[in-house]
């Protein structure tokens, strides 16, 4: 929280992208989050990939539920489209929103309360149908605004700012979506934005359900000692296994990898991403294999990250449902409300 | 890079580009928020003690603080210092009681030769400390080249007075009419050391064809002094001005007001190489004074021993995208008529009344060797300042050559090494008043600098001495204080506190931060939040950060001073802290260190 917002005087010599437009043209309101929070860096991280990706604003749609890490949309993008829905219920909202719309990129912001207390029953069918968004859980492992309980994310042992422990076992937003068929799922670390700005834009580009689930701690309720969600817990026991390199279309590889080191894979768009593997004995494309991976692997203590999962193949929400690629608000009134004679056709076809 | 040292006080100083770039260290971002907070005799005596003459140089100081102004790197313009410092002496109350006395004698005698602004400052300092100052002045009046060249609309006599008798009437033994005409005799008069403030009297030669067949081709320096001193009051219709430096500016202004209605401005090149301040060529431009670019004169054509005009070459210059001139043409001749010349090309110094032979030693250039931190001579106990020691430069510079040896001429006398002397040292303290608190207006203003206002061009050309600028109006003033940055109040960064959470990197306006690995510097600039190209501006690097041993590096070139970083940093490893330089002066050397011999 500040008293004055940020001048909007700016660096005399800031890259501009394709639309000419800087890093700055990207941000949005002050942020009313306190000072350190993961969220914001997370805001940062979001401004560079949108950024960098030329999109423009007006073809940005934000989503948010409720909590500290569902303000955050005001904080970005502030010339694009934007919806703060009800606690938990983002998905649904966005999943109509982008039936009706399919030409927008969406990034829907949410908390691991929101997402995984509350909305799991939401999120659950988001991943399932691969509604075609970025879908960001800012994961803290507390209900932040409502003052630091813990959430669904929270560790068994992981103690609360006053001292007591969680007993409850974790509900893993990554481990799920490989049980529900996702098609994009990463891992990351608000602290950092090497890793998570690839990511981000690879998500953005991702034909369907784009998972980043992003350990950002709450510095005021979860980032003492005993926490695992805490800045210095987490730099401890990080573990990135995968690291994704964005190449955008226009552009070739040029970088040169080991052999059997890197992994190209090709979005819908042409962009390529690489998966360069970290960590030992990991396979990106093996669902089982890497459910195994992170089971263990989360059970002894490590947060394993990186883009861990991708597969390009499968139909989204748009393709599996038939839906109009022309928005319905581009639709003229006739295709829109064909009459009477069309309702009854359609009708008949349930007697 | 080596993690920096901030417990060298050059590195914030430097930050304070102001102060940095003034040669008397003036503390401007603390006068400029004590004249926002209306306290203008604070901000009179603040100036007063590095730079001397405050309402002097709030109006014709060289001002080498604007250009290097940060704001001026923000957007276009500087802040207007100096008008400001104006503001502080038009808007101060009576502070007689608050100037230095004289203190008890000590019974050293010290002979300052010429009554100009470096002999003054001399005086100012060390009168207080008990020395007796005999100053001789070649003319009837003191002040120098400030009252005898810089023209009364610019400077009124008035201002010049009241600054000069703050010191005089401390108790110089002032003795006007009394030209040095050897330095062998009074060095005999056994005083206990000599300061040369005589400045840089001659102004140099055109010599052409024609020069000495008439007598309406002024030398400028010498033609602005009969002007003061009423010896001259008109001049020809059709005035030529030799030269585009700021003599050359005061010698065209002047001439309008004696009369002159076609004054033409001569530059040998092109604009960009003129040596007049900007300004000043805007002021001169504003009384239609015309600016004639390319023309080297070759004559000075009399007919029937009578003045009539000037020939010149036009010349043309090839200048690379470096704008440095490769090749020289003449391209053609032209005749210009006049009815007077004024040559305003430069000045030097000339010493026709110091033997060579007494150990005082020039070099070959006839120019007395000064030492450039002791302002001694090769002669033990004659010291040089203001444009008397490395030729004409500027007032200010004048008053810190004075500081400076004033320390000097105090350590000579109490038989201590001249260059054993007391380093600058600093303060800082936080700035912080509460959680989104301050104790100074962090906010960035967008107003524009402010112009100053000028009196109408019908009015000003009526009397010789009337004051051209009328300094800003409390309002002017109240939006000018606003844009000044506080480069003062520094970003002060504690390694071990910070958790990395990218917060200060985020917030800062000017992507002035990053945290990344350490490098060599040139590497490290190529890979900071944003290109860190203006070499002139340090990087400040912080020690390895405690989680993942990355270092903090902040590019000071656009800090802004917002306090944004200290404000969204969650474990105050960010401060905002005043820094306030500490410099010493002859009175701190004489309240320091015993003097040598005592101790021994
Ligand atoms: C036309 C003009 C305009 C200028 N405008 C500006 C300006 O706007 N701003 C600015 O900062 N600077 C300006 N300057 C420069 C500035 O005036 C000088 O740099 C400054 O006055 C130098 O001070 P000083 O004390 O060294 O010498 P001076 O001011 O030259 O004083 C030297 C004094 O010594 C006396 N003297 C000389 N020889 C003897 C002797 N043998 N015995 C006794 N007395 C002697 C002289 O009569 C004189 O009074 C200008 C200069 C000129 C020529
Ligand atoms: C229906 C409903 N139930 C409960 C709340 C109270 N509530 C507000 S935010 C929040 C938890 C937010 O946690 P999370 O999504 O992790 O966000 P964080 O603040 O940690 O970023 C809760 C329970 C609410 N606003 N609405
Ligand atoms: S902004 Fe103010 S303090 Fe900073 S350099 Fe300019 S005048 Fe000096
Ligand atoms: S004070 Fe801090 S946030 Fe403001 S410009 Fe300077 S470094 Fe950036
Ligand atoms: S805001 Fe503070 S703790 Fe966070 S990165 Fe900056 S200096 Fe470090
Ligand atoms: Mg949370």
């Amino acid at each position: 929280m500040s008293y004055i917002s940020k001048p909007k005087i700016s660096h005399p010599r800031l890259p501009k992208n394709e639309l000419g437009l800087t890093a700055r043209d990207y941000e949005g309101g002050m942020s009313t989050l306190c000072a350190g929070c993961g969220h914001d860096s997370i805001t940062g991280a979001i401004v560079q990939a949108v950024f960098e990706l030329s999109i423009p604003p007006h073809g940005l749609a934000k989503l948010s539920g409720i909590g500290c890490s569902s303000k955050t949309p005001a904080y970005f993008a502030s010339e694009s489209h934007g919806f703060n829905s009800v606690h938990g219920r983002m998905p649904s909202v966005a999943t109509g929103a982008n039936a009706v719309n399919g030409q927008l990129k969406y990034i829907g912001v949410s908390g691991d309360g929101d997402t995984l207390s509350i909305g799991v029953g939401q999120f659950i069918h988001a991943v399932r149908r691969n509604v075609n968004m970025l879908y960001i859980i800012e994961n803290n492992g507390v209900y932040g605004l409502t003052k630091g309980q813990f959430s669904a994310s929270a560790d068994i042992g992981s103690k609360a700012k006053k001292g007591e422990e969680n007993l409850q076992p974790p509900i893993d937003a990554c481990l799920s979506a490989l049980t529900l068929g996702g098609t994009f799922i990463a891992r990351s670390f608000s602290g950092d934005r090497d890793q998570l700005v690839p990511i981000l834009k690879a998500g953005l580009i991702h034909n369907g359900f784009a998972l980043v689930d992003i350990i950002s701690p709450c510095v005021t309720f979860n980032d003492h000692e005993g926490s695992t969600k805490s800045y210095e817990f987490t730099r401890q026991h990080y573990h990135p296994v995968i690291h994704a390199d964005f190449v955008p279309p226009s552009e070739e590889i040029k970088a040169k990898y080991e052999e059997g080191e890197a992994m190209p894979v090709k979005l819908h768009d042409g962009t390529q991403i690489v998966l360069r593997k970290v960590g030992k004995g990991y396979d990106p494309t093996d669902r089982g294999a890497i459910f195994h991976y992170l089971d263990e692997h989360q059970k002894a203590g490590e947060i394993v990250t990186g883009l861990l999962y991708v597969d390009e193949a499968p139909p989204d929400l748009h393709a599996v449902n038939n839906l109009s690629s022309t928005p319905l608000a581009s639709l003229s009134n006739d295709q829109l409300c064909p009459g009477n004679a069309a309702l009854q056709k359609l009708q008949a076809r349930f007697r | 890079m080596r993690p920096t040292d901030t417990s060298n006080p050059d590195y914030f100083h430097k930050v304070v580009d102001c102060q940095w770039g003034c040669p008397a260290h003036t503390d401007v971002p603390e006068y400029i928020r004590m004249i926002a907070q209306a306290r203008f005799s604070d901000a009179y005596m603040l100036n007063r003690v590095s730079n001397v003459f405050p309402a002097i140089l709030g109006r014709v100081c060289d001002r080498p603080c604007e250009p290097v102004c940060r704001r001026g790197r923000i957007e276009d313009k500087p802040v207007a210092i100096c008008r400001l410092k104006r503001v502080a002496a038009d808007n101060r109350g009576d502070i007689t009681d608050r100037l230095p006395r004289a203190g008890p004698k000590n019974g050293k005698r010290i002979a300052c030769i010429g009554a100009g602004c470096a002999s003054l400052t001399v005086a100012n300092d060390l009168l207080p400390l008990g020395y007796e100052i005999v100053m001789f002045e070649k003319l009837d009046c003191t002040g120098g080249l400030m009252r005898s060249n810089i023209p009364a609309f610019r400077l009124p006599v008035a201002v010049l007075d009241e600054e000069i008798n703050y010191i005089v009437d401390m108790g110089v033994d002032l003795r006007l009419n009394s030209p040095i005409d050897g330095m062998e005799k009074l060095l005999k008069e056994n005083f206990d050391a000599i300061f040369v403030g005589t400045g840089a009297p001659r102004g140099k030669e055109l010599n052409l064809p024609g020069r000495h067949d008439s007598e309406h081709i002024y030398i400028g320096i010498d033609w602005l002094e009969s002007v003061a001193f009423e010896h001259t009051d008109k001049i020809g219709k059709k005035v030529l001005i030799i030269g585009v430096g700021n003599t050359a500016m005061d010698c065209c202004r002047t001439s309008l007001r004696l009369g002159a209605d076609e004054v033409r401005v001569m530059a040998r090149k092109p604009r960009g190489f003129f040596k007049a301040s900007a300004w000043e060529l805007d002021d001169a431009e504003e009384e239609n004074v015309e600016i004639v670019v390319n023309h080297s004169p070759t004559e000075f054509v009399i007919e029937n021993g009578k003045l009539v005009g000037m020939n010149f070459d036009l010349m043309e210059y090839d200048i690379d995208d470096k704008g440095r001139i490769q090749d020289t043409k003449t391209v053609g001749e032209q005749f210009l008529p006049c009815d007077d010349v004024i040559l305003a090309i430069g000045q030097e110094n000339a010493f026709p009344w110091i033997e060579r032979d007494i150990g005082l030693e020039f070099d070959q250039w006839d120019v007395p060797i000064v030492d450039k931190t002791t302002y001694q001579s090769t002669l033990e106990g004659v010291f040089f300042g203001g444009d008397a020691a490395f030729g004409p430069e500027n007032i200010i510079w004048a008053v810190e050559h004075g500081h400076q040896a004033s320390i000097s001429i105090h350590k000579h006398c109490h038989d201590e090494s001249l260059t054993d002397r007391l380093p600058f040292a600093m303060n800082l303290s936080s700035a912080k008043m509460g959680i989104h608190e301050w104790s100074y207006s962090n906010d960035y203003d967008v107003k524009e600098r402010r112009l100053m206002p000028h009196v109408s061009l019908k009015e000003r050309f009526e009397k010789l001495n009337i004051e051209v600028e009328l300094g800003f109006s409390a309002e002017q003033a109240a939006t000018e204080v606003e844009r000044c940055l506080n480069c003062d109040i520094q970003t002060v960064f504690t390694d071990n506190l910070c958790i990395e959470c990218d917060a200060c990197i985020d917030v800062c306006p000017v992507d002035c931060l990053t945290i990344t690995e350490n490098g060599p510097e040139e590497e490290l600039r190529t890979r900071l939040t944003a290109p860190a190209t203006n070499l002139d501006q340090d990087l400040f690097v912080s020690g390895k950060l405690p989680q993942t041993g990355r270092v903090m590096v902040k590019d000071e070139d656009l800090c802004v001073h917002c306090s944004l970083c200290a404000e969204r940093c969650p474990t105050a490893a960010w401060d905002m802290q005043k820094f306030t330089l500490e410099i010493p002066y002859v009175e701190d050397e004489a309240a320091d260190g015993l003097p040598a011999k005592e101790v021994a």
